[in-house]
């Protein structure tokens, strides 16, 4: 007997969302899109992802990823500004200041449950926030960090020309991607990954399994930071460009609007939501400046009455 | 040597006393029962046992350790498992993953990334063992959630049976169900009893599960021990008659 077989339309779903973003440089344009749209979009579900990891796998909702998001826009910037013009020393810099911090704040918080946590992290949040803002000399304040870019990348035997070549740059960003949904879903199928479930599910039960529940959390805030910190740093090289509202509690908010609208119990709920959100955004925001009350109509109906996000509609179909 | 002693612990929720210098020897392979009107201190103690809550005085000792200060999840690992009055279990995962996990956990896996072959079907066996123990098999894949509240109960002893223990604690394990679910959660539990030599300490509200299994009754009132003894003295006990029984009896 075997109960964690995956249906073969699991498999299938997985292949086609791969062939898709595969393929994306030869139909983004057919449709209406452009290249930096189609970037735009993986680097957001990147972080959308890395959240819900947090969010729809363990069950805590956090209102601050956007500090650790930031961190990797401006650590990936301060670095090719000011140290050394180099891709991925930018971005290993991002990244190792996101997971530095999101330790450190983790260990901070992690016994905190429910409301209190989600806002002690927007809290904590708006500290880099403000930092960024008002330390005008080396962040550039409100105006953001500019005149950097994304260097193209020299491996000795071959140069990828990330900096002029939008599509290179989207393989670059798809690779990233690719890696880290790997490792997080590779982390989900494991021992590891089915104590986060249990903590979702029920924590005194898994307390009283003898999970050392905070720990457990603890790891689980700080992969999910960990990956939104990368997806940082890919924001500001598909950007050239720091831009302080990355750091701001509503960029936050966007990722949970991904999570939830995608549906946060699905894996790849999040890219769904993530591609629903930069496309209407984009849409709407060339046609009318208040494109947020559009946004945020479209969630609400959402959560009103598909409160499984638009995958979990299909879902539904899929079972009916 | 006497698997848990509880020494005169005491619990006090500001002015209320909840338990009052309660003291209980549980010998290994014993199944005990704590019996008492509503509101006697029957849950309190419970809480007091497996570390849910503190005790104001008093002093626990489990296996020969002092674990009167010991967290809920250091008392799971030196073997004290618990079922809670209302069902703990993790509805949105199927009975098959709720037993999995539970049985990793056991197994020292909860921060692995991966485990060998060997280890995933020693993982599947054990889980296959514990469904077929509680007659869960043909539900393996259906959500915890689904099940009905009899089933529910089954699945939540059997995790915390996953964990190994040397003592398991039931709180009211048959309260809120049918004829047929009480009969079928006291069949398992003897079960456990009889075949694995299992020590228990349950809180029950029912009369007929409790002198039909228990080895020993105790008796708490007002968080004060009334009496205990065997089934039959307690049934004989007029201070338990009047103060309890009192009304059934008549």
């Amino acid at each position: 007997m075997k109960y964690d077989d995956r249906p073969l339309q699991k498999y299938a779903a997985d292949a086609a969302i791969w062939l898709l973003l595969l393929s994306l440089p030869w139909w983004i344009g057919h449709v209406g899109g452009y290249m930096q749209l189609g970037t735009q979009v993986v680097v957001m579900a990147l972080a959308a992802t890395a959240l819900n990891f947090l969010l729809g796998y363990t069950g805590v909702l956090s209102f601050g990823h956007a500090a650790y998001f930031g961190l990797g826009v401006y650590g990936t910037g301060l670095i090719i500004k000011y140290i050394v013009p180099s891709t991925l020393a930018g971005m290993a810099v991002g990244v190792l200041a996101a997971v530095a911090a999101a330790a450190i704040i983790g260990l901070l918080i992690v016994h905190l449950r429910g409301i209190y946590f989600a806002m002690v992290t927007i809290a904590f949040g708006q500290v880099f926030y403000f930092i960024a803002f008002r330390w005008n000399n080396v962040t550039g304040g409100d105006d953001g960090l500019s005149d950097w870019s994304r260097q193209p990348i020299d491996f000795g035997f071959a140069k990828l020309d990330i900096l002029h070549s939008p599509v290179l740059f989207y393989y670059f960003v798809l690779f990233f991607f690719a890696v880290s949904v790997a490792i997080m879903a590779w982390l989900l199928r494991s021992p590891f990954g089915r104590t986060l479930l249990a903590i979702r599910e029920n924590e005194r039960r898994a307390r009283f399994l003898g999970l050392p529940v905070d720990r457990h959390i603890w790891l689980s805030w700080l992969i999910s930071c960990t990956f939104v910190g990368l997806a940082g740093t890919l924001y500001a090289l598909l950007n050239d460009f720091a831009d302080p509202h990355t750091l701001y509690w509503e960029q936050s908010g966007v990722f949970v609007i991904m999570a939830v609208l995608g549906g946060m119990r699905s894996f790849w709920g999040p890219l769904i939501g993530a591609a629903v959100y930069v496309v209407l955004q984009d849409y709407v925001s060339s046609m009318t400046q208040n494109w947020m009350s559009f946004i945020g109509l479209f969630f609400v109906l959402v959560v009103l009455f598909f409160p499984r996000g638009v995958l979990g509609i299909v879902r539904r179909r899929a079972a009916s | 040597m006497s698997l848990l002693q509880v020494e005169n612990v005491t619990k006090r929720f500001g002015n209320l006393v909840a338990v009052n210098g309660v003291s209980m020897t549980v010998e290994p392979g014993e199944l005990r029962a704590v019996i008492g009107p509503n509101g006697a201190g029957k849950t309190t103690f419970f809480n007091l046992i497996s570390g849910f809550a503190m005790p104001t005085a008093g002093r626990i000792v489990f296996d020969g350790e002092d674990v009167t200060k010991l967290t809920p999840n250091q008392r799971v690992w030196r073997g004290m498992a618990r079922t809670f009055q209302i069902t703990e279990v993790f509805p949105e995962l199927t009975v098959y993953e709720n037993l999995q996990i539970a049985v990793e956990v056991a197994a020292g896996y909860r921060l692995r990334m991966r485990m060998s072959q060997q280890e995933k079907n020693d993982v599947h066996a054990r889980t296959i063992e514990l469904l077929e123990m509680s007659r869960l098999t043909a539900k393996a894949s259906r959500l915890v959630g689904e099940l009905s509240h009899g089933d529910q109960r089954a699945n939540e002893i059997m995790m915390a049976l996953a964990l190994k223990p040397r003592l398991l604690l039931l709180d009211e394990p048959t309260a809120g169900m049918g004829d047929q679910e009480t009969y079928d959660i006291t069949q398992l539990i003897r079960k456990l009893h009889r075949d694995q030599k299992l020590s228990m300490v349950l809180i029950e509200h029912d009369m007929r599960v409790v002198f039909h299994l228990a080895d020993r009754i105790m008796v708490l009132a007002e968080g004060n021990m009334l009496a205990e003894g065997t089934p039959k003295e307690i049934a004989a006990d007029e201070a338990v008659q009047t103060a309890y029984l009192g009304k059934e009896a008549a």
